[in-house]
């Protein structure tokens, strides 16, 4: 399993990249199929974090596809995101076992840790994006966290908000 | 061959893809909300489920058909599961129907009287998107949107261009432009297509008709009116007749009873694009350069190629539309003959076309700071408001047109429909290249109307290879072909529309429909065979105005008063 800091993307001066050059690289390695797409736009996911629009449009150039379909697919899947997402993005399980374990409570506690404004997903300081999502597929560990692709079983509010301390003490003693 | 049952009749299957098509065939119809033969099949709407043994209730749009099938489309079940599909349907709909343009005019409407829907039992729950009013053409309402993507194959199949696509998923599924950005901010050509295939309200074109009886209503306004050729076969429509006769001597009488005071035709227009495009035509021939021409009336091919393809914008025919030629002529000449200024006459054309009215606002098209085509309304709009007017329109007497720019030729005319523009510029190539009468006017190798069409016309011991095209997409495809150099053309003529200006958005929506337009595309050749000149160089007006103010074909009055120029629109990324 990949570390926290490991799975952490290159934070600064990505989008000073020209989005062409980046975008072309991409290109090169996939192909201009139309079945290049998913992979391409997952890439950029990846470099960004998020889609923004001059990758959407560069990409719809290069493979000879127009805007709005490039847009309508990743409008479709939710492993893409049009809005920035935070550095480290957590995903609280809502399924049915995590539901019925406590998952919620779990959720609330880290919208408060992380001060996340109500009706945004994305702290304003870019550094935590918060997901519920419907099932993880390991509800033996109900109610499941994950936190950039790290996973975190048998979550109470009060197990969590500790992790989120040592995630942000790290930050601040890097910064 | 093989035979299939539909509702107990043996059918002979004759090469159908679909069980849909064999039923249609049989005489059954079968509703149906996404499906229109010119396009792709993408069987969301389930209004044409049917039940076949053995395999149960299916989609005929996507079914084969199967030698030896048995097909019911009218059993209790089928029909439940239609008005349920239904019922489901309009409860996301905004079934604002008295205020609806497409109100009378409407599939879902229509299916829903048809198959009986009284209520719908599920509360709506989405909250109202907003309307996207910001298009010079295309309106789009979301909230009348069934997401059944006739609008979104449209653009994208025929068109090539692919303005909308679905966006989302489940149930925030939306059709969408790119960044749900405003229309006027993408790559929309105006074509309207996507409003005249859609089968509800969801897009429809920017209406008009207040601005025109405001114009007619102004006493300070002298009210000049133009008709395209294609309105002459298709308006009639409206007023139950049939589609392809010929009905100008009423429409002159109805605009007349309105309150217009000149009635032009837009096909005398046409007679000097011929004149000055077949000009430059020989000209590029004889020179070499800037081969192909590209033809330029049809204004969302002109948008197409500056958005797309500006490196071939050096071969776009100079020429403006006729739409505009006349314009400018009313303006620039008629308005000194007439004595009444320029600003105080008010131009309206009546076109088959919704991107005319995006072509009359360009900045280039103006005289003395006003615009040479102030206002542009559709074949419907004007249906609509004669029946406003309350005028019987079949019954009414006809009245000729005005004159000078009322005097055509059948060469003008045949600009409506898809070759019409390549076959008039060949009837005066020929007579300038040999120097002799053209006996036989009609070049049948240029008619059609299959979307893509070539041929070679030998002139004078001189091969001219033709391409005549319907539908933006063959467009692009020409052009991909002359760019890997597989192609080589002298004259490219492109209309943006199905059939070419008969098959356009302004059309009574029954333009959808390839056999009427297949019958208004015949009213065209009736009518050219009907009048007594069929070469625009034997128009005695068009003469007439060349002796009196252009000059010669080329002059450069003719170049101020009737050539254009061309604006690369390419985006930037």
């Amino acid at each position: 399993m990949t570390t926290l800091e490991q799975s952490v993307v290159r934070d600064e001066g990505l989008n000073t990249i020209n989005v062409d050059d980046n975008v072309a690289a991409a290109v090169k390695r996939y192909g201009t199929n139309q079945s290049a797409l998913i992979p391409i736009l997952q890439e950029m996911q990846e470099q960004y974090r998020y889609l923004p629009k001059d990758v959407l449009n560069s990409v719809a150039e290069a493979l000879q596809l127009s805007p709005a379909t490039v847009y309508g697919v990743a409008t479709f899947y939710a492993q893409f995101s049009l809005e920035p997402k935070g550095k480290y993005v957590i995903k609280v399980c809502d399924g049915t076992a995590c539901h019925v374990r406590g998952s919620l409570p779990v959720y609330e506690a880290i919208c408060e840790r992380v001060g996340l404004e109500k009706g945004k997903s994305t702290t304003k300081n870019r550094r935590y994006t918060i997901e519920t999502v419907s099932c993880l597929g390991a509800c033996g560990l109900a109610p499941v966290v994950t936190i950039n692709d790290k996973v975190y079983g048998q979550m109470t509010p009060q197990a969590i908000v500790m992790i989120l301390d040592m995630l942000e003490e790290e930050e601040t003693s890097h910064a | 061959m093989g035979w299939l049952m539909v509702n107990g009749k043996s059918v002979t299957l004759n090469g159908e893809t679909s069980v849909l098509e064999v039923v249609r065939n049989a005489g059954v119809d079968i509703p149906t909300l996404c499906h229109h033969p010119d396009l792709s099949v993408y069987g969301a709407c389930r209004m044409c489920l049917v039940d076949i043994d053995g395999r149960g209730i299916v989609a005929a749009c996507h079914t084969p058909p199967e030698e030896g099938m048995v097909i019911r489309t009218n059993t209790a079940m089928v029909r439940r599961l239609r008005k349920m599909a239904l019922e489901l349907i309009l409860a996301r709909h905004d079934g604002e129907c008295t205020t609806c343009d497409r109100s009378g005019n409407c599939k879902l409407q229509e299916y829903a009287h048809r198959f009986g829907v009284d209520d719908v039992r599920f509360e709506r729950t989405e909250e109202r998107l907003p309307i996207d009013n910001s298009g010079v053409t295309v309106i789009r309402d979301p909230n009348k949107c069934i997401l059944c993507g006739e609008c979104v194959r449209m653009c994208g199949e025929l068109q090539g261009i692919g303005v909308l696509d679905f966006a989302h998923r489940g149930s925030d599924m939306v059709v969408s432009t790119a960044f749900n950005q405003d229309i006027r901010e993408t790559d929309c050509v105006n074509c309207g297509q996507c409003a005249a295939i859609c089968p509800t309200g969801a897009l429809t074109i920017r209406s008009q008709i207040q601005e025109a009886w405001d114009a007619i209503n102004d006493s300070t306004k002298t009210v000049v009116v133009q008709i395209a050729p294609a309105v002459r076969v298709a308006i009639g429509e409206e007023f139950n007749l049939p589609p392809g006769q010929s009905s100008m001597g009423q429409l002159v009488t109805a605009l007349r009873t309105m309150g217009v005071s000149k009635v032009f035709d837009t096909s005398f227009a046409a007679d000097i694009t011929v004149i000055e495009e077949t000009k430059e035509f020989i000209e590029r021939v004889q020179s070499g350069q800037n081969i192909p021409q590209f033809t330029s009336c049809c204004p969302a091919w002109v948008k197409y190629a500056e958005q797309f393809y500006p490196e071939y914008l050096d071969n776009l025919s100079s020429c403006r539309s006729p739409q505009q030629m006349l314009g400018s002529l009313v303006k620039k000449h008629y308005s000194k003959e007439l004595g009444i200024p320029a600003q105080d006459l008010f131009m309206i054309s009546i076109m088959p076309c919704t991107a005319k009215k995006f072509e009359a606002q360009r900045d280039e098209f103006t005289t003395d700071g006003a615009p040479d085509v102030d206002l542009v309304i559709t074949t419907q709009e004007l249906a609509r408001m004669i029946k406003e007017a309350g005028i019987d329109y079949p019954s009414l007497e006809e009245t000729p047109l005005d004159q000078p720019f009322g005097f055509v030729t059948g060469a003008g005319i045949i600009f409506g429909v898809t070759g019409g523009v390549s076959e008039a510029v060949l009837r005066q190539a020929y007579e300038i290249l040999t120097e002799q009468e053209l006996k036989d006017v009609v070049f049948s190798d240029v008619r059609g109307y299959e979307g893509l069409r070539s041929c070679e016309i030998v002139i004078n011991e001189m091969p001219i290879r033709l391409a005549v095209v319907n539908g933006l997409a063959n467009a692009k495809k020409v052009l991909e072909d002359m760019r890997a150099g597989k192609v080589h053309y002298h004259l490219v003529e492109v209309m943006a529309c199905p059939g070419g200006c008969i098959g356009g958005a302004g059309q009574p929506i029954t333009n959808v429909n390839r056999h009427v337009r297949y019958e208004r595309g015949a009213g065209l050749y009736r009518d050219d065979k009907r009048l007594p000149m069929h070469k625009s160089q034997q128009n005695p007006a068009v003469a007439a105005l060349y002796e009196n103010w252009l000059g010669y074909p080329g002059s450069k009055t003719a170049h101020e008063t009737l050539h254009t120029t061309y604006t690369c629109r390419k985006k930037s990324n």
